[in-house]
């Protein structure tokens, strides 16, 4: 991350391609630029906040990082966000209208589309925003492309006063390709113009421009028509051409070296005559595009005859692994024999774990041993307590459902649930991005629902991010700091239904929402530890296990902590007859940072500090 | 020209927190250095929760799609023994696996849901492929710093690249230039140790 900024201009760097993004909105003259964390977008403000001369911020959800790039948009400066693709939901309702206002100095919106899902709660083809919003679409494949094409969304966003989305995936987001970086050019805000007509969007004035965004989608194809994003590539074979796009272009020219290829860079609106032109030059035209059929389905509509999702997967990323197969079908020409080495070999699957002393083992490991309730859940690391062995989540959404959810189940609930306990679990970055208007639809609507507000002080499943909460913005410098308890209280819940407590007790923890789940009335429990990836984590002294004590009942391993570990397994036959598996374990030291979690529900004591001529240097016991 | 003759792929396999990316990215610089086109991929999203990471690096005059396709990796760099068996299939039949063998058991198998593979190093063998196996924590203990298991198994695969040893041991050195001559030192040991521990078969 660190190469990005200083290089100058004409460096080759191998760049990612969030880091080449933010290269070029740099080089832009970009001045402001705001984003909330999401994979796999997230890298992109990280690495702009190290440049100089320009505003950067983590806003507290996309929607507002979008508003805050019109208002600079509106003041001339040229403007940036960035989202993955769930946060353009987000945010399309600043979009939805901001396609009425046009903008004046340049906006982007980068957004990141998981293709394949490594790290969202669903897949969503990004592209269809450009339809709805009537807005242009650039597609790049690499990291040079998302960097030229970063600048050439600029250009093309003041030449017609449009916002531009630049679609990026995971495979452009993190994959490292080498880039040519170039100056930044200073752009000088325009100043803000009062035009009520064109930026007060009341019925009267938004009729008005509505015809002015039909008229921009003329020109938009015009230009699409003429644009040198879009390249022809000739080919040699002529029995199958492809029109492909992102990624999927590099994956069509690795798996079909000699057809003709029509890449489209700017890919909405369609050049659809030059495509036209393309597929009378071709026996069969294959659309291959990731996620939805867009592009097919408006060929189709074109009357220009093409495959594409009769052919390839509907999910998923189409690797020339995926392609080949599905083309040489569509061909006649059958499976190509199978390598018989290429066969993956079953092993056990390894998922991703919460850390040794997250805040969080705590809490799922109290929810796994409590009856008769219903967790709604919410998205971030706390996710991961709907796995083994808490599996003591059972709803998520989206960010911030877990309050409506909670809400509608206690509403919603009949004869079989009544006796049970509704809890919404959610973390703190989470909680302002959209929690906040769930509480209090929650305490509005007198929900009998008891919050846990995992307060780790940072955004942690995408790396440690800062947060309105912790103090400290996007530089790590000094920032103002809201109370969450006091935002709690402010938003209708009782001061004497609102515990902070700490999640490494465990006792506490358990008694505490014993309570409060007993309670008709909304209450709101903080649990409050930092998480462990941040500077505010400070190790403590870490633990062993004493084999002549430990009775391997396993209860410690119930607490889901990686650096336990099970060094024996063992059966016994109790007086009862009954049959008991047991576990012994120990501990990995190195990896273990004595939050003592897992000591707590060991009964023979078994769990012991290590002696201090075997504790790293680095950890100091507080 | 297809892809497949003059592109040379790597796959860097291991778990979250292991050093997988950063040593994928060294040998990326290293292939730079030599004028190659590079790309490199991994899915990075929670990596660092100790799940499943591999790395794709692929290298040569022009590189198109950054994915490596199963049955067409030259070297699989195993960070971790089931880690190593679990991507196995990426090998090409004249590919080889050089193996950290070490065994990291995660949570699922530790519940007693699912069982570890009782000799990861003997599956991949049996699949057909050349496997080289070492310990690379106890190399790297016996120098005296278990963090230079990373410099371990950059040295374990500097002799099956297509560029000379020293090209990477530069680029390992010109990482740590600024932590002083001692670090430096220590790490070129380190290299010199994983080199070793290939090129005499030692099987741990």
């Amino acid at each position: 991350m660190a190469a990005v900024m200083p290089a100058p201009a004409a460096s080759r760097l191998l760049l990612s391609g969030n880091e080449a993004v933010a290269r070029a909105v740099w080089e832009s003259g970009c001045k402001v630029a705001a984003a909330y964390p999401g994979t796999p977008s997230t890298e992109i403000l990280e690495v702009l906040a190290a440049f100089p001369g320009l505003h950067t911020e983590w806003s507290v959800n996309e929607k507002v990082s979008m508003e805050v790039a019109l208002g600079a948009s509106m003041a001339g400066a040229r403007a940036f966000c960035a989202m993955k693709h769930v946060g353009l939901n987000v945010a399309s309702d600043c979009l939805m209208t901001m396609t009425l206002t046009g903008v004046k100095g340049g906006l982007v919106i980068a957004v990141a589309d998981d293709v394949g899902m490594s790290s969202s709660q669903n897949e969503q083809d990004s592209r269809y925003w450009g339809r709805f919003a009537h807005v242009p679409i650039l597609e790049p494949a690499d990291s040079q492309e998302a960097y030229a094409m970063t600048l050439a969304a600029y250009e093309l966003s003041e030449k017609h006063q449009v916002p531009v989305l630049l679609r990026l995936t995971t495979r452009i987001c993190h994959v490292k390709s080498l880039v040519v970086a170039g100056e930044r050019v200073a752009h000088e805000p325009a100043g803000f113009e009062k035009d009520p007509q064109r930026w007060v969007m009341v019925p009267a004035h938004a009729k008005g421009r509505i015809p002015v965004m039909f008229a921009r989608d003329k020109a938009l194809a015009a230009e699409s028509e003429a644009s040198p994003l879009n390249i022809v590539e000739a080919g040699g074979d002529r029995a199958i051409g492809f029109v492909a796009s992102g990624p999927a272009w590099m994956h069509v020219k690795e798996a079909f070296p000699n057809a003709p290829v029509l890449k489209l860079g700017f890919s909405h609106p369609l050049p659809l005559e030059r495509i036209r032109a393309f597929a009378a030059g071709v026996d069969k035209l294959v659309v291959v595009e990731e996620v939805e059929p867009l592009v097919e389905t408006e060929l189709k509509a074109a009357g220009i005859a093409c495959h594409g999702k009769d052919a390839l997967p509907m999910m998923g990323e189409l690797a020339p692994q995926v392609l080949k197969p599905a083309v040489d079908h569509l061909l006649g020409k059958g499976p190509a024999p199978a390598r018989p080495e290429a066969k993956p070999q079953p092993v056990f699957p390894r998922p991703p774990t919460l850390c040794a002393s997250c805040p969080h083992l705590g809490i799922y490991y109290t929810l796994s041993q409590i009856k008769n309730i219903i967790v709604s859940g919410d998205i971030g690391c706390y996710t991961l307590g709907a796995g083994h062995p808490w599996n003591a989540l059972d709803t998520t959404i989206c960010m911030g459902a877990t309050m409506g959810v909670a809400l509608g189940i206690d509403k919603g609930r009949g004869e079989a649930d009544k006796n049970k306990r509704v809890l919404a679990v959610i973390g703190d970055s989470t909680f302002m991005h959209m929690g906040m208007q769930g509480l209090l639809d929650i305490t509005y609507n007198k929900g009998n629902v008891t919050v846990l507000l995992l307060d780790n002080n940072t955004v942690g499943m995408t790396g440690g991010q800062n947060t309105p909460a912790n103090g400290r913005d996007i530089h790590g410098m000094s920032a103002p700091q809201v109370d969450l308890v006091k935002v709690v209280e402010a938003l209708g819940v009782k001061p004497e239904r609102i515990k902070v407590i700490d999640p490494y007790e465990l006792p506490v923890l358990f008694k505490t929402i014993r309570e409060e789940i007993k309670i008709d009335e909304p209450s709101v429990i903080v649990a409050r530890r930092p998480c462990v990836l941040i500077e505010d984590f400070k190790p403590f002294r870490p633990y062993c296990v004493d084999e002549d004590k430990c009775t391997g009942c396993g209860n410690c391993i119930e607490v889901g902590c990686p650096a336990i570990h099970v060094s024996k397994r063992d059966k016994v036959v109790k007086p009862s007859g009954k049959e008991v598996e047991l576990a012994f374990v120990n501990i990995d030291s190195q990896a273990c940072t004595g939050c003592g979690l897992c000591l707590q529900p060991c009964a023979p004591d078994a769990i012991q500090h290590v002696p201090l001529t075997g504790v790293p240097i680095h950890v100091v016991k507080s | 020209m297809s892809q497949e003759d003059n592109i040379t792929n790597i796959l860097v396999c291991g778990i979250g927190g292991q050093g997988v990316m950063t040593a994928t990215e060294i040998l990326a610089e290293a292939a730079i250095s030599q004028g190659h086109d590079v790309k490199k991929t991994e899915v990075a999203g929670m990596a660092q929760r100790g799940g499943v990471v591999t790395s794709h690096l692929r290298f040569g005059p022009k590189v198109l799609s950054p994915q490596i396709a199963p049955g067409t990796v030259q070297v699989l760099l195993g960070f971790e023994g089931a880690e190593a068996l679990r991507w196995a299939h990426y090998l090409r039949p004249d590919g080889i696996a050089l193996v950290n063998n070490a065994k990291l058991v995660p949570p699922v198998v530790e519940l007693g849901l699912f069982e570890y593979p009782a000799d990861p190093i003997g599956a991949i063998r049996a699949a057909g492929h050349h496997v080289v196996a070492f310990d690379a924590l106890t190399i790297a203990r016996e120098l005296g710093e278990i963090r230079l298991g990373n410099t371990v198994m950059l040295g374990a695969i500097a002799d099956h690249l297509p560029f000379p040893p020293d090209v990477l041991l530069d680029c390992v050195v010109k990482r740590f230039a600024r932590k002083g001559e001692a670090v430096v030192e220590l790490n070129r040991r380190a290299f010199a140790a994983g080199r070793a521990a290939v090129t005499s078969g030692v099987c741990a």
